[in-house]
């Protein structure tokens, strides 16, 4: 069975920015973690994307500032269960 | 073992100073998960390990007009994987321009390699991408003429002001071209206005040494051009590929780096059951076995044909099979649908050994180290000891399908080349001289008989461009019989010789057997009246039959000629060059200065000359230096 959505977005977060999975909370945001720059942003974007097969709109992609949006714009669009 | 559990286990063989278990690890999660988060993943881990590994650095500039940073950690955790640690540069958005044409711009100042020029239709030729059906045929003309003149002039550039290598993106077409099916009938048409620009830039590739196409176009249509693209992703951030796209382009860029780094097989050993025809012959024998032109023996087929290709680029072909030998060459030599025939195997092992002592034979008879080896083979046991035992080699995972065997290795990297020379094409027939000569020799006592009958010519030419390919080449791969082991591009070798006091010379062997082609090369360099030799190396084919002291008798005539009293050169050891180790001893050198790199080797050239070999019959050519 596949992990939980937040323990693979998790997994997926600390390997983009470098940083261990443990580090990572619902708070987490460019603000809070020091790798997480724009280019890191995007990246972080695309291995979504790619892990869960999707592609975000333009404006999700705005939204997407910490962990705890993140999750709630992919738990919008994966379905889970 | 999950993704998490994976990457556990790797952080624990990192703190555990493990490097060598820790690397393959890292090899294998990427095998399985080539996904942006893994190459993450597995960069920050080489990175760590990179003190305790030996990786071969490369630096690598990418010029872009558009975002390309997200490739960037795929294509390092890619090189990692092959033994590459790649530093990349990356220029800004369409600063490609003054990239080139500045001699003091940051890209030169990076000191590359190797340079990708990485541009799109829509943004070096805009009018013809956006407005073609508005334009005439004039203009159109035009436009196709000022992007090819652009092209010309970067190239022509970088080549003054850098000796990189040099990958030219060609340009991609339209999804569908602006004037619907009228662009495919008589008449002006969009697509063609952009091979014509495709074709001039192979034509530019042609003009100048180490610049080279990556055919953007080919690869785009090979995964389909309507899912190739993300509009919006290209709109807002400027990035025209689609995630799920993003390592074919890395993977293509890794084709090229591949050949440029020297990281490619020399040679493929095949298994035979299952592998180069389906079933087993020792139990189905030869009307079981599944070879043919019809479904399910085509997939057999259609993997020899891709060998056959391997083998016209210069690949050479070895069996190793656990067989009964007189069952297999039967099937070899006899079965209607093999098309590859015993002479196209440059080596055959078919025994009941171990597989990784038969692949060490393999590469000694080849005269090849087992880093230059792939492994085809259908059994994932076979495959994970030779992965433990040798772990150089490079083993091809074969999937369940025999219908994807093909594919599998025409997807290698290790057997891209970017160029190919007149030997590359011969190589297998080359060997094939080689096993005769080496029947001849086992009959022979005498060391000088056998000299006598080979019947062996020497011929010596100042570098030429007929040459100056292979020269490079040899220079590049050339590990055993290699004095000094100094690797230099085609454009570094004719910077050289176009110095004062610098020249080159080929060496070219024939003998009773056939043309050996291009097998050697010296670079010498006259100050005052000392003579140096920069370079001199054999190719392993010709090692062992003298012809070394033709060249170096050559070598000192040459530079007692241009008033030279003194002939020296260093012999610098690596662990592969034992073969060269007493080379000037032997030819009455005395060693004058030894430093923690070599030793320093003269010969005085007011005493008697070196004598060419009585055996040898030597032609010196007058080049078109």
């Amino acid at each position: 069975m596949a992990a939980p959505l937040s323990d693979r977005v998790r997994r997926i977060v600390a390997d983009v920015l470098d940083v261990s999975v443990a580090s990572i909370s619902p708070d987490s945001s460019p603000e809070t973690v020091d790798t997480w720059d724009s280019v890191h942003h995007l990246n972080l974007v695309l291995a979504l994307e790619q892990e869960f097969g999707l592609q975000f709109e333009p404006e999700e992609i705005d939204q997407m500032k910490d962990m705890q949006r993140i999750l709630a714009i992919l738990g919008s669009k994966v379905p889970q269960g | 073992m999950n993704r998490s559990e994976a990457r556990q286990e790797i952080d624990r063989l990192i703190a555990a100073e493990d490097a060598p278990a820790a690397a393959r690890a890292l090899v294998e999660l990427w095998a399985h998960e080539a996904s942006p988060s893994a190459g993450a993943f597995v960069v920050a881990g080489f990175e760590q390990l990179r003190p305790h590994l030996k990786l071969l650095p490369y630096r690598l500039a990418i010029l872009r007009s558009f975002t390309v940073e997200p490739m960037v950690p795929l294509l390092r955790a890619a090189a990692f994987c092959a033994g590459i640690d790649l530093a990349v540069h990356v220029a800004d958005f369409n600063a490609h321009v003054q990239a080139m044409m500045d001699p003091g711009s940051t890209l030169y100042g990076f000191s590359p390699d190797a340079v990708i020029l990485a541009v799109q239709t829509r943004d070096v030729a805009p009018d013809l991408w956006d407005d073609f059906s508005a334009l005439s045929g004039d203009q159109n003309q035009a436009a196709s003429t000022r992007v090819k003149g652009e092209f010309r002039d970067w190239v022509h550039a970088f080549r003054k002001n850098s000796a990189a290598h040099l990958i030219l993106h060609n340009l991609e077409q339209p999804r569908q071209p602006s004037r619907g099916v009228l662009d495919a009938q008589p008449g002006d048409s969009q697509r063609a206005a952009i091979e014509q620009i495709n074709r001039e830039l192979r034509a530019i590739a042609s003009e100048h040494r180490g610049v080279y196409i990556l055919d953007y176009d080919a690869l785009v249509a090979r995964h389909g051009r309507l899912s190739w693209h993300d509009e919006r992703k290209w709109l807002t951030v400027r990035l025209p590929i689609a995630a799920r796209n993003l390592h074919h382009l890395v993977g293509e860029w890794l084709r090229c780096l591949h050949p440029l780094t020297g990281k490619v097989a020399r040679a493929l050993v095949v298994d035979l059951d299952n592998t180069l025809w389906g079933g087993v012959i020792g139990e189905d024998g030869m009307a079981g076995i599944r070879l043919g032109t019809e479904y399910p023996g085509a997939a057999f087929q259609a993997l020899q044909r891709a060998l056959l290709d391997l083998h016209h680029r210069g690949i050479l072909l070895a069996i190793c099979s656990k067989n009964n030998a007189d069952d297999a060459l039967e099937a070899l030599e006899k079965h209607p649908g093999m098309l590859l025939k015993r002479s196209h195997f440059a080596a055959i092992r078919i025994n009941w050994s171990d597989k990784s002592q038969n692949l060490r034979e393999i590469a000694d008879e080849l005269s090849i180290g087992v880093d230059a080896l792939a492994l085809l083979d259908d059994n994932p046991v076979e495959r994970q000891q030779v992965r433990t035992t040798l772990p150089a080699v490079f083993v091809i995972d074969l999937p369940a399908d025999p219908m994807e065997f093909a594919h599998v290795v025409g997807d290698c990297p290790v057997f891209e080349r970017l160029t190919l020379s007149a030997e590359d094409q011969r190589r297998g027939a080359m060997y094939q001289a080689q096993r005769e000569r080496e029947q001849l020799e086992q009959g022979i006592t005498s060391r000088e008989d056998f000299y006598r009958s080979l019947q062996q010519e020497a011929e010596i030419a100042p570098l030429a461009k007929a040459t100056l390919a292979r020269v490079a080449q040899l220079t590049n791969k050339t590990n055993q019989f290699n004095l000094t082991t100094r690797r230099y591009t085609e454009q570094q070798i004719s910077d050289l010789v176009a110095s004062p006091g610098w020249n080159c010379f080929s060496l070219r062997v024939q003998d009773r057997f056939g043309d050996n082609g291009v097998v050697g090369v010296a670079i010498l360099r006259q100050q005052g009246t000392t003579s140096e030799i920069d370079t001199f190396l054999l190719s392993c084919r010709v090692i062992g039959r003298t012809v070394e002291t033709a060249f170096l008798a050559f070598l000192a005539d040459h530079a007692r000629g241009k008033g030279a009293g003194r002939l020296q050169g260093w012999f610098l050891p690596t662990r592969k060059n034992a073969p060269a180790r007493d080379f000037y001893s032997s030819h009455g050198f005395t060693a004058a200065h030894q430093n923690g790199d070599g030793t320093l080797w003269t010969l005085d050239l007011g005493e008697k000359p070196l004598a060419v070999p009585e055996w040898i019959r030597l032609h010196v050519l007058n080049g078109d230096q």
